[in-house]
């Protein structure tokens, strides 16, 4: 375990904490703050990236406790993204209720879902599950895109979240609720990670059979990974179609589904700051290139054709960089550089 | 505080036979384990020894035969059920997970001990909070015991083969088993290390009240810890006694040295 010079473990308390410097506390809360203030002085566009970063960010998490700590790799992610966002349509649109009743709802939609869409894992591992999930990807945005209460194929319309007066309706306002969100979200998967539950999950990747015999009941804790993978899938897709204001089947795309896993990869299986680091880069280096080349495209409006197959472009050879250059993702490195820091400045 | 060795059986095989394709693993085998001893199961390889630590375990489904512990038949239950008894096993292969560091694997292995669930762990406050912190005294109790103090926190990938036959004991003892089969943890060890591993069994038995099955091909050591000892060979049994009656059972001989023409 890596500690800044001069501090050292002296409890098993102190050891387990996440933060344990006074200087951890302070870059916490200048992160947090800066990340509620950053809507006033940000250009609009930027936030509007930044939410998608966000959203996605909060779905590669639950892909994340899924596939990277209990290793049932899943292919089918967007579609419990699906789930959760229709079941946030139909419950505001159709019925009527309220945004902060809806996304609850959703979560545990999806979760639920994702619980039957888990049960071939408790038969099928590693390529064979991957297919399932593949299955599930299909099965659920074919349901969705001919079912009368989900608007079909055009999809529906989704009325924006509101608190008082106070609607929800702009980049900046939606902001908020996703950044209270994904706070949350985070503060979740990484305490899960180090229980009972998440060293259960591990244990279920890295040797499933010996698991078991140590006393982990692989039905159990297959099933309750699928079902918090998903319902981080569910919160992240209520948040997207409140955000856009409508849900339609193209939105949750397979094609989403492979982006996500590739968030993950890239920043580092299985540990919670991959998917941040993964995403982060990933969306970053695409959205930026894409910006780049509408702006030139008023010169050159052929480009504009382009971007779409640019940005695959984009991910498949970083995706490819790192499945052979750093299969540990990008929180290796983070975690170099984090041991780095806590050798200065007597670093050898 | 030792428990004391009595007469009662804690673990007792009856007819166990298995096999697989033409291979009979397995066959007819009865024995019993007693409250508080040393049991060595030893044979030639290929014997069948990890097929009867695999039965136990709920890894094998046998196609004949019971297995009571404590009285109750667990044929039939999986093998987090049988965990569930207390019936804690380490590894031929080492089989630790591979992805955390020494700590984690033994934390891991307190598994049925700890009370969270996934709502507490996400929140992750007090309760659970000190429930972590009291496993974690009780997880340093065994890294002291087995004096891996220096390797706590250290992937266990990195770890040299003797430390990582250590951890896999270490990961069983953190299950606090009445019952722990041993699958050859000395095999591959030098005389100090072996020596090291024999000292923890018999500690083991005698400070922490357990009951070793224990199977095992250096014949001195077993000579040196064993109570008992039963003897397999294609998956029979040839011999049963103590040590030195083992050691001149001429069925074990013959296994172990061929026939003498
Ligand atoms: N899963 C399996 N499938 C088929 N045959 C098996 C299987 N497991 C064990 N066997 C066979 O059962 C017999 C007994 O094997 P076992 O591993 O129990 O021997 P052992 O006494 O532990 O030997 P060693 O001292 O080499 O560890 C061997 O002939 C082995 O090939
Ligand atoms: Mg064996």
């Amino acid at each position: 375990m890596q500690l800044p010079c001069g501090t050292f473990s002296t409890t098993y308390e102190f050891d387990k904490a996440i933060i344990k410097t006074r200087a951890h506390w302070i870059v916490l809360a200048l992160a947090i703050t800066l990340a509620f203030a950053f809507p006033t002085f940000s250009h609009p566009y930027l936030i509007h990236v930044v939410n998608f970063v966000f959203i996605s960010i909060i779905a590669a998490l639950g892909l994340n406790i899924l596939s990277g700590c209990a290793g049932q790799i899943s292919i089918g992610h967007s579609a419990f993204m699906a789930v959760g966002g229709y079941t946030s349509a139909v419950i505001t649109y159709t019925l009527g209720a309220s945004f902060w009743l809806a996304l609850p709802c959703a979560i545990v939609a999806a979760g639920l879902v994702g619980l039957i869409f888990g049960l071939p894992s408790l038969r099928l591992k590693g390529f064979y599950l991957l297919l399932s999930t593949l299955a599930a990807q299909f099965i659920i945005v074919y349901i969705v895109a001919h079912l009368d209460i989900t608007g079909g194929l055009a999809g529906i319309d989704v009325p924006y979240a509101q608190l008082g007066n106070i609607v929800f309706n702009t980049d900046k306002s939606f902001y908020y609720i996703i950044l209270v969100v994904l706070i949350l979200a985070t503060f979740c998967a990484r305490n899960l990670v180090r229980s009972k539950v998440g060293r259960a999950f591990i244990a279920v990747r890295d040797n499933d059979l010996v698991a078991e015999v140590m006393g982990v009941s692989l039905f159990r804790y297959k099933l309750l990974a699928f079902f918090i993978g998903c319902c981080y899938a569910g919160a992240a897709g209520s948040l997207w179609a409140h955000w856009h204001g409508y849900v339609c089947p193209e939105q949750f795309s397979l094609m989403m589904s492979v982006w996500l896993l590739g968030y993950i990869i890239i920043g580092g299986m299985g540990t919670t700051v991959g998917p941040f680091l993964g995403t982060i880069l990933v969306l970053g280096l695409t959205e930026g290139l894409s910006t780049l080349v509408t702006g030139l495209g008023t010169t050159y409006p052929h480009l504009l054709d382009i971007i779409a197959p640019l940005k695959d472009l984009i991910f498949g050879i970083m995706l490819a960089l790192f499945l052979i250059l750093e299969p540990r993702g990008l929180a290796h490195r983070w975690y170099m550089m984090k041991s780095w820091y806590s050798l200065f400045p007597f670093s050898y | 505080m030792a428990a004391g060795k009595t007469d009662e059986a804690m673990l007792r095989v009856e007819e166990l036979s298995l096999r697989f394709g033409g291979v009979q693993a397995v066959l007819s085998l009865s024995f019993e384990v007693r409250q508080g001893e040393i049991l060595a199961l030893i044979g030639p390889n290929g014997a069948g020894k990890t097929c009867v630590l695999n039965c136990i375990n709920g890894f094998y489904r046998p196609q004949k035969g019971n297995i009571y512990f404590e009285g109750q038949d667990i044929t039939s239950f999986p093998p987090h059920k049988i965990a569930e008894q207390s019936i804690g096993r380490t590894f031929q292969n080492i089989q630790l997970y591979s992805g955390m560091s020494v700590l984690d694997n033994l934390m891991a292995g307190r598994h049925n001990h700890m009370k969270e669930n996934i709502l507490t762990a996400m929140i992750h406050f007090g309760w659970v909070h000190q429930e972590e912190v009291k496993h974690r005294k009780q997880v340093e109790d065994i890294i002291d015991f087995l004096e891996i103090e220096a390797e706590r926190y250290k992937p266990v990938g990195m770890l040299p083969y003797g430390t990582r036959k250590k951890v896999d004991l270490g990961r069983a003892l953190a299950l606090e088993p009445k019952l722990l089969l041993l699958d050859e943890p000395m095999a591959g060890m030098n005389v100090e290390e072996k020596e090291d591993i024999a000292r923890y069994i018999l500690d083991i038995v005698e400070e922490r009240e357990g009951t070793v099955l224990l199977v095992e091909h250096d014949m001195g050591v077993v000579m040196d810890i064993a109570d008992r000892v039963i003897a397999l060979d294609f998956g029979e049994l040839i011999g049963e006694g103590s040590p030195a009656e083992i050691k001149a059972n001429p069925s074990v001989i013959e296994a172990y040295l061929g026939k003498v023409e």
